[in-house]
């Protein structure tokens, strides 16, 4: 019984392994989030135009898009992908880190190439890549941005995303450059989760609390919105600047023309990253190499000079 | 045989009338000790300010419970309106965007587009509510499904309006609008006296006319409602309607505060709304509510917010089990009334 599954088993794998090089046709699944905000709608985008112009350079592969709500809906569009869809590829976004470790194991134990995006899983063992934005860079860059600019020192306020270990990261890097600058003062952080109308109110609280704030780390173009709003409303005029993130194209353009005095720098977390991830696992694969383990796309210092080079019109990011 | 007794016990003995009283008065005691505790840990919480600040984000969930407290009332549920609220906000800055591009060749005047905005709103969102109390009385499904169903499509459809991202009105007609929000009247930000409005006309027609007596009977008993020869379809549908409406002028007060509609506007609006109007006393299984205890119920559940912003005694990982805690206290404090 044993031996005859295990035969049986073996036969399989040989036979998989046979059909991926007799078809020599790439089928690429690329697996994300649906668009719910402005980041994963970037998301949703850029790995629409990964598969417009991936498949206009090489003809015959395939690559096949999906988007999840939810962590189940996802693992279960693993498993359509890879048994109705034939996929030898797959690029995933996970929606959650623990929850669909197993499943993506599941699709690399059936010999399919695995390059894991954002989001890690908590074994590397599922993955055969994992390319990610740079989280600490994303609180470092701000952190020195904001110190050298205060000139080392003042007041300053944050507002962080949601719970999440991607938003501790950025926290974490975020403090530990305030720690090297006794003079600035971190007043308090409190959640405005990635939202504009929860970071309008927390920053009203702010300014009723604190009579003096030089520059607020909002961490997030959409937050930077709202807490611009606040600010607006509240008629104050101590606050210098206020720091977003992610590069989503509205800040981007207004530190492009100069047109906002509070927005002058911004630190890249762009949504391209899908694109990227994309396309260096299809080109690896179409010339037989492989991925570095872990390809980390940096996030860099957005300012006037080299604003251009972040602006993407036609993204809805 | 019972509601003898209960007359006897409440005639003969004043400390439990007393006792029911306090019972009744729950959320505003909890308030009260809420702005007690409030001023102690930080002095600027009882400023003008402040307090206005409160007041005019209560404005929106405190209009759109106010339309709640009805559908509960008359033992219903919509789960929808947070993201009716989206919806519409994204219709309407939609539709502003297109007119201001000019119809037909035809300029309109900013202040033309601006009205006709507001207008769409309200008309939206009664339509909106329309089709939830037919789908209701006619199609004869629970209104829990039907609203969860519509909580899906409406902000779908918003996702899909926003290209999955932002909607932003048109930077004129925006500062024409944004006085909506921002401006005041006597020294008062100009939601809270429309939301002091809605408050006032959904007590009256609760307590004061046939239709709000009607609401209440059918809450209490529907079938019995139905023999009693009131418009039991007509009723239901009617409450539905004045909450989209009500949603539609909160959305109208929205829309100038930020000037854009995204896919996360409105999150989680029906349960805070839902929460308000329970915590105000009002029975979830309907029969029975005020909108004053509404009212308090909405100030109540941005007071907690406020009063977490502005210390930091507690770590922010447990603000929401603070706001729980708070919650289920002030129901705690009306427990057992009738």
């Amino acid at each position: 019984m044993n031996s005859i599954t295990r035969v049986a088993g073996a036969g399989v794998l040989a036979m998989s392994a046979l059909s991926v090089q007799a078809a020599e046709k790439l089928v690429v699944g690329v697996a994300i989030p649906t668009a719910t905000h402005s980041f994963t709608s970037g998301i949703v985008w850029w790995a629409n135009k990964a598969k417009t112009d991936l498949e206009k350079a090489h003809p015959g592969l395939k690559i096949i898009v999906k988007t999840a709500a939810t962590a189940p809906e996802q693992a279960n569009q693993l498993q359509d992908m890879l048994t109705v869809n034939k996929i030898n590829t797959l690029v995933i976004f996970p929606i959650e880190s623990a929850s669909l470790t197993q499943p993506v194991a599941q699709v690399k134990n059936k010999g399919v190439y695995v390059t894991v995006v954002d989001r890690g899983l908590t074994t590397t063992d599922a993955q055969d890549a994992y390319i990610a934005g740079d989280n600490t860079a994303f609180g470092k860059l701000p952190a020195e941005h904001l110190a050298k600019t205060m000139n080392g020192k003042g007041n300053i306020v944050i507002l962080r995303g949601m719970p999440t270990t991607l938003d501790n990261e950025r926290y974490d890097a975020f403090t530990a450059v305030m720690k090297a600058n006794p003079g600035i003062k971190v007043l308090d952080a409190k959640y405005g989760n990635w939202n504009r109308d929860d970071a309008f109110k927390v920053m009203q609280d702010y300014l009723t609390r604190f009579k003096h704030i030089d520059a607020v780390w909002a961490a997030d173009d959409d937050m930077a919105i709202g807490v611009q709003k606040a600010i607006t409303q509240a008629k104050r005029t101590d606050i210098k600047q206020v720091f977003g993130g992610a590069g989503a194209k509205g800040a981007v353009k207004k530190i492009m023309d100069g047109s906002d005095p509070l927005i002058t720098a911004n630190v890249s977390y762009s949504p391209k990253f899908m694109y990227d991830a994309i396309k260096l696992t299809t080109e690896a694969r179409l010339k037989g190499t492989k991925l570095p383990a872990k390809t980390i796309i940096p996030s860099v210092l957005i300012t006037r000079d080299n604003a251009k080079q972040f602006y993407f019109p036609d993204s809805p990011f | 045989m019972q509601p003898a007794r209960t007359d006897s016990n409440t005639k003969g003995n004043g400390l439990l009338i007393l006792l029911s009283t306090i019972k009744g008065m729950g959320p505003l005691l909890g308030l009260i000790a809420l702005c007690i505790a409030g001023t102690l840990l930080n002095g600027d919480f009882a400023s003008a300010d402040n307090m206005m600040n409160v007041l005019t984000r209560t404005a929106f969930i405190g209009i759109i419970a106010v339309g709640m407290t009805f559908v509960i009332i008359s033992g219903g549920i919509d789960l929808s309106v947070g993201s009716m609220a989206a919806l519409i906000a994204g219709c309407m800055i939609y539709f502003m965007n297109k007119l201001a591009m000019g119809v037909g060749g035809v300029m309109l005047a900013p202040l033309t587009i601006v009205v006709l905005g507001i207008c769409m709103a309200i008309v939206l969102g009664a339509v909106f509510g329309l089709v939830h109390g037919l789908l209701i009385t006619k199609g004869n499904i629970e209104p829990f499904i039907v609203t969860l169903g519509t909580l899906g499509i409406f902000r779908a459809f918003l996702t899909y309006l926003a290209d999955g991202g932002a909607l932003t009105l048109d930077s004129t007609l925006a500062d024409l609008y944004s006085p909506v929000y921002y401006a005041t009247v006597l020294g008062t930000p100009f939601p809270i006296w429309i939301f002091l409005l809605v408050a006032v006309a959904g007590a009256v027609i609760l307590n004061r006319t046939t239709f709000g007596r009607h609401v209440q009977a059918i809450g209490s008993n529907e079938q019995v409602s139905r023999y009693a020869a009131i418009r039991v379809d007509f009723v239901k549908l009617s409450t539905y309607m004045l909450l989209g409406i009500c949603v539609g002028i909160a959305t109208v007060l929205y829309v100038p505060r930020l000037g854009s509609a995204t896919p996360t506007t409105g999150l989680l609006w029906e349960l805070e709304a839902i929460a308000a109007v329970v915590v105000g006393g009002t029975a979830l299984k309907g029969g029975e509510g005020r909108i004053i205890g509404t009212v308090i119920g909405a100030i109540l559940l941005s007071v907690i917010s406020n009063i977490l912003n502005l210390t930091s005694i507690i770590s922010v990982y447990l603000n929401a089990a603070v706001q729980g805690i708070v919650i289920i206290a002030v129901a705690f404090l009306q427990r057992g009334r009738k």
